[in-house]
């Protein structure tokens, strides 16, 4: 984690999770993509400007512990919804990217009832291409070189020297991998129960897609888009598969934005 | 002392060296069906001459690779179940982690065993990591769903008066009910690979024969992490016959001819190792630990000792290979010196599983492999001191 505080450990549900809680007013719950935290420190920082940010290492991801029995999105979705009455949060902002964005898609088609608005940033999960082939780039039969090429516009937001990186980040890395695995081998990506359910989701809904993403490419996401009632599509300049690491600001922005659109509209 | 003969089945016109990977992405293209059926029949030719003449018989299985073209392993096995005598029929083996219907396993090999009359060895085994990909379960937790698998197969086979239901993390069946009931009683031999101590523990407490793969003289070790636990839950030392070990077997009447033959094995072995860089490591396969390491190598050869021994095996010079118990190569003189040494040096070998067909070696000299082995090692090493003194 690259922000200015590192993450402290908290039990949650049971469970000691890594999290980052900053800034105060609204809250903002962000759900990391498979590749974990890393990189998403400034655009956790500058939404802390405005309001409260909560940021937790998926169980297995990072140095989050991974319970004993959970083994599907639709499992961690629940332990999201703990995590939400634990803290006790309310008129919550979930803002999930990539595999994170699949992450909220599972917490709002259970429960809207704590949640205002819901960003998916390059989210994932639903399955809307043909079925002979995966509608996103399998980062386990793909070179490693070759998914992040097309994971960013610049791959240089990501390239790090693994050399010389301390033995925790390579473990979190790691662990990010295989709890990828764990999660997403197979259906790749998605959860085919997800997609009839999308049209539970009855709160104002925020796409933001990168619009050089070669990872799941914006027509993707439009169709993700199509599926829940009301949502909006917009896309991000400059930015592949992970806007808030490539365009921060532009992305917190948009956030702050919608997220706030409610409370200006009830002042 | 028994020794098996065994070849992958490969398509070696299949592999040109322009093929990056010749596992998961190489395309069927490459194989030519007609010369591929003309390569079964030899196979099945060369195992039916290992029966005939006291051998036994050693089968196994990849996926969507030139370099093994025996994806079904009870294929082969059903064929020589009907067409052999007296080999006993050894597969190692299942992949049990990666299929994802054990009760269907259990059927396959109690057909097998009755048809064959009781001369199936049944071989269980995790699977190479660049065979993950292909399944349609990850490595994550892949041992835990091996040993439920491998509990709900001997459950099937072994319960004989009517069906039972199984609920367990990884599967969940209504009414099993294996039929035919296998031949052999309780259930056919287990084999089991391993490499691990705490896997060769877990082989050792259930009393079945621990496989090793080209492992040479470090095979020892791993015979001794299986006597250590004997020993540690009060049990009589392990006979021979536990033990077993795959080695690469070039032979014939005079050397050079051997030489020449090991090199057409040895280049086999060079281009088998060569896999696409996502399909080695896949996630939940290696240890975090290990993995981490292995993202901070990237772009460098790995340093584990797996994969250091795979270089060994895929790169190494014949000679070096014939000191470290890889290859025995030479005449059957040599040959049985070599494997005689070798026994005694693990101290005490049950089966010896040899690679006795690789890559463009033709079927006469396959034929002439499996003739002297049968013929001018075997019978000597029965009799010999060396096998004799470890003797069941």
């Amino acid at each position: 984690m690259d922000s200015a505080e590192g993450p402290a450990t908290e039990e949650i549900a049971g469970v000691n999770i890594e999290i980052i809680r900053r800034g105060k007013g609204r809250p903002v719950l962000f759900l990391h993509p498979h590749i974990g935290m890393h990189g998403s420190g400034p655009f956790i920082e500058l939404l802390a400007r405005k309001v409260q940010v909560i940021a937790a290492s998926h169980p297995g991801f990072g140095h989050s512990e991974l319970p004993r029995g959970m083994a599907s999105v639709d499992d961690m979705s629940y332990f999201y919804l703990d995590l939400i009455e634990q803290l006790d949060l309310r008129d919550l902002v979930v803002v999930g990217a990539s595999f994170g964005g699949w992450v909220a898609a599972e917490i709002a088609t259970k429960t809207c009832e704590r949640l205002s608005r819901l960003v998916m940033i390059g989210a994932v999960g639903a399955k809307f291409g043909a079925r002979d082939r995966s509608d996103i780039v399998d980062i386990f039969s793909t070179p490693r070189s070759r998914w992040e090429e097309l994971s960013f516009r610049d791959p240089a937001v990501w390239l790090r020297d693994y050399e010389s990186l301390p033995e925790e980040e390579l473990t979190a890395m790691a662990r990010c991998r295989e709890a990828t695995a764990l999660f997403a081998w197979n259906p790749y990506m998605y959860n085919p129960r997800l997609r009839p359910r999308l049209h539970r989701i009855r709160i104002p809904t925020l796409f933001l897609w990168g619009a050089q993403d070669g990872f799941a490419p914006p027509a993707y996401g439009r169709s993700y888009c199509a599926a829940i009632p009301g949502a909006k599509f917009e896309e991000i300049a400059e930015s592949g598969h992970f806007p808030h690491m490539e365009q921060p600001e532009a992305v917190a922005r948009r956030v702050i934005e919608f997220g706030l659109e409610r409370q200006a509209a009830r002042a | 002392m028994r020794i098996y003969h065994f070849s992958e089945q490969p398509c070696p016109d299949a592999w040109a060296p322009e093929h990056k990977s010749l596992r998961v992405i190489l395309p069927s293209r490459n194989c030519d069906p007609r010369v591929m059926s003309e390569n079964y029949h030899h196979r099945l030719d060369e195992w039916m001459l290992a029966d005939e003449l006291g051998l036994d018989i050693m089968i196994n299985e990849h996926h969507a690779t030139a370099t093994c073209c025996c994806p079904v392993a009870a294929v082969p096995l059903a064929i020589l179940a009907r067409q052999t005598k007296r080999a006993r029929l050894l597969t190692l083996g299942y992949p049990i982690a990666n299929r994802l219907d054990p009760v269907r396993v259990a059927e396959e090999f109690a057909m097998i065993d009755v048809i064959s009359r009781g001369r199936l060895e049944m071989g269980l085994v995790r699977g190479v990591p660049y065979e993950v990909p292909l399944s349609v379960r990850s490595a994550v937790g892949q041992m835990d769903r091996f040993w439920e698998a491998h509990d709900l197969i001997i459950k099937a086979m072994t319960s004989i008066d009517g069906p039972f239901d199984w609920q367990g993390e990884h599967f969940q069946y209504r009414n099993v009910n294996v039929w035919p009931r296998v031949y052999q009683a309780p259930h056919p031999p287990v084999w089991i690979t391993g490499r691990s101590p705490q896997n060769i523990r877990e082989i050792a407490e259930r009393g079945y024969v621990l496989g090793t793969f080209l492992s040479g003289f470090q095979t020892k070790d791993l015979f001794d992490h299986y006597r250590k636990a004997c020993a540690d839950l009060g049990r009589p030392a392990p006979a021979p016959d536990r033990f077993s070990y795959l080695g690469i077997v070039a032979i014939a009447q005079d050397r050079k001819e051997a030489m020449r033959r090991a090199e057409v094995m040895v280049g086999y072995l060079r281009s088998s190792g060569r896999v696409a860089e996502p399909f080695g490591t896949p996630p939940g396969y290696f240890s975090v630990k290990d993995a981490a390491r292995m993202i901070k190598a990237r772009g460098k050869r790995t340093t584990t000792t797996r994969e250091g021994k795979a270089v060994d095996t895929h790169h190494g010079a014949i000679e070096d290979l014939v000191k470290a118990g890889i290859m025995f190569v030479g005449t059957p003189e040599d040959v049985y010196g070599q494997l005689a040494e070798f026994v005694d040096n693990v101290g005490g070998l049950g089966h010896f599983l040899m690679m006795g067909h690789a890559g463009h070696m033709t079927h006469e000299e396959a034929v002439d492999q499996i003739t002297l082995i049968a013929k001018e090692v075997l019978p000597r090493l029965q009799k010999s001191r060396a096998a004799s003194r470890h003797a069941a």
